[in-house]
Order: structure tokens, then C-alpha cells, then sequence
């Protein structure tokens, strides 16, 4: 069960490799979806600090923050490692790991081609949460990811 | 890519209520079709197609109890999860570019 295929995301931006590595980092808050917070309340901010041992996490609006994860490579603009400690019953975890790399190749000035690579996906499936029966209907868990489902079936 | 397929198989096999429903109370304990059957509006017949389905997606495995079958979550079965960051990166670096390409404007 170990050859479980990581997601791989490619695609280009129109934007210097730089910019682009600072709006993943820096300005992770511009663009990480909202829906996507496992806190009590609503996300209020999405945070990923620089440097290696960085931490990521999200605030929630009533101020309590939630881990997502932290920076494994910090090495501007090229390459970004980060660990994504969620668990299938949508928890954070800082027992479990699973790797995030994110490459950014400038293909000309305004041009910079990012890879991204979410690995080690196989540990999914050694989760027993789902079979100790943690399904939380709303706020997290497999209800969560069940909604998330539901919502992007249902896109054209 | 079969891991392509695995992923679409687990967005059809979940896109129907009825079938998440039946997906929610395995996640819940182990049933027999009897038994899932009891708490929702379809036939026996009819929710035991809807378990192959599943099954066929990976999502769901059985195992015998004597006469009867026995199903639960495939505890193996990270097809929707890996399927659900796969739509999620989807979503997540498409705001990213937006986000990326704006600033660059300027």
C-alpha cells in the first residue's frame, strides 16, 4: 500500500519567480481558501512564517490558532518544503507528517513555472480514526471532507 | 493513470446522497446491508448496489461474519482523501495565481 501516487499541481504565473515565492509565503493569506480551516470559528488568517522550523497556521476569528504545519526548506525563490500534520480525521497531528514541495522555475522574467508535490500520502492510509468512528457530521472530520466532496462534485 | 480513475471513481461514488449517507454510517461501525438498509429509504437490493459502487471506488471492503457480509470503511481505502487534496490544490493554486498575477501588475 505504499505505492500510493502523490498530487502533483504544475502550472505557470505570470510573475517573477520571486513574487511568486513571496505571494506563496508571505502572502499565503491572499489566496488560501477559506473553507479550508479546521479551527473553531471562522479562518481570520492564514499564516506561514519564514525560515526553516517556520511554523503555518491558520487564526481563527476567535483568536485561537491552529497548526497546519512547518517549513522543512526555505530556499527563496526556488524550492519550499513544507509538512502538512492533518489528519484524515482533519486534526492536527505533530505525530504525523506528510510533505509538501513546492519548486518555482523561472521560464523568463514575468514567467515562473510552480510544481507542487503534496507526498507521503500512503500514511493516509494507516489512519484508524476513520474506523474508530470520528466522524463529526459538521466541523470536522470525515463530515468535513464528505462536504468538501459533496460541494466540488457538484462544480461543472 | 489508475490513480486518476481512483479519484473519479471516489467523486462519482460520493456525489450521490444516498450513498454518503451509507459511507457515514460505516464510518461510524461496521453494518451488514440488513442493517444499513434499516435507516434509509431504499431496498435492500438497491443499497447493496450502492455498496458495490463503493467498493468499486476503494472506499468501502466487507468481510464475512459467518452467513452474513459485514461492511466497513476500507481502512486502506485513502482514495478520497488523496482525492480530496487533489480538488483542493486545484482550488487553492488557482486563487493563487489570481493572487500571484495581481500583484505582479503593478
Amino acid at each position: 500500500m505504499s505505492a500510493v501516487p502523490p498530487v502533483r499541481k504544475e502550472l505557470v504565473v505570470a510573475a517573477s519567480a520571486e513574487h511568486a515565492f513571496n505571494v506563496f509565503t508571505s502572502g499565503i493569506d491572499r489566496w488560501w481558501p477559506r473553507k479550508h480551516h479546521i479551527g473553531s470559528s471562522p479562518l481570520q488568517r492564514e499564516v506561514l512564517e519564514a525560515g526553516v522550523g517556520g511554523r503555518w497556521y491558520g487564526v481563527s476569528q476567535d483568536g485561537t490558532e491552529c497548526d497546519v504545519g512547518k517549513v522543512l526548506v526555505w530556499d527563496p525563490p526556488r524550492r519550499l518544503v513544507l509538512s502538512w500534520q492533518i489528519t484524515s480525521d482533519w486534526k492536527f497531528d505533530p505525530d504525523f507528517t506528510t510533505e509538501i514541495e513546492v519548486t518555482f522555475t523561472a521560464e523568463g522574467p514575468k514567467t515562473t513555472r510552480l510544481v507542487l508535490e503534496h507526498r507521503d500520502l500512503h500514511r493516509y492510509g494507516l489512519a484508524e480514526p476513520v474506523i474508530r468512528g470520528q466522524i463529526d457530521s459538521k466541523e470536522g472530520g470525515w463530515g468535513f471532507i464528505l462536504q468538501g466532496f459533496a460541494e466540488e462534485a457538484a462544480r461543472p | 493513470m489508475a490513480n486518476r480513475a481512483d479519484v473519479s471513481a471516489a467523486f462519482i461514488a460520493l456525489a450521490d446522497p444516498t450513498r454518503r449517507r451509507i459511507f457515514e454510517r460505516l464510518a461510524q461501525r461496521t453494518r451488514s446491508v440488513g442493517e444499513l438498509a434499516e435507516g434509509l429509504p431504499v431496498t435492500r437490493p438497491a443499497v447493496s448496489q450502492h455498496l458495490k459502487v463503493l467498493a468499486q471506488a476503494g472506499l468501502v471492503a466487507h468481510e464475512r461474519d459467518g452467513a452474513r457480509r459485514v461492511y466497513r470503511i476500507d481502512p486502506r481505502g485513502l482514495a478520497m482523501m488523496r482525492a480530496y487534496l487533489d480538488r483542493f490544490w486545484d482550488r487553492a493554486l488557482a486563487a493563487f495565481k489570481t493572487a500571484v498575477e495581481q500583484g505582479e501588475e503593478k
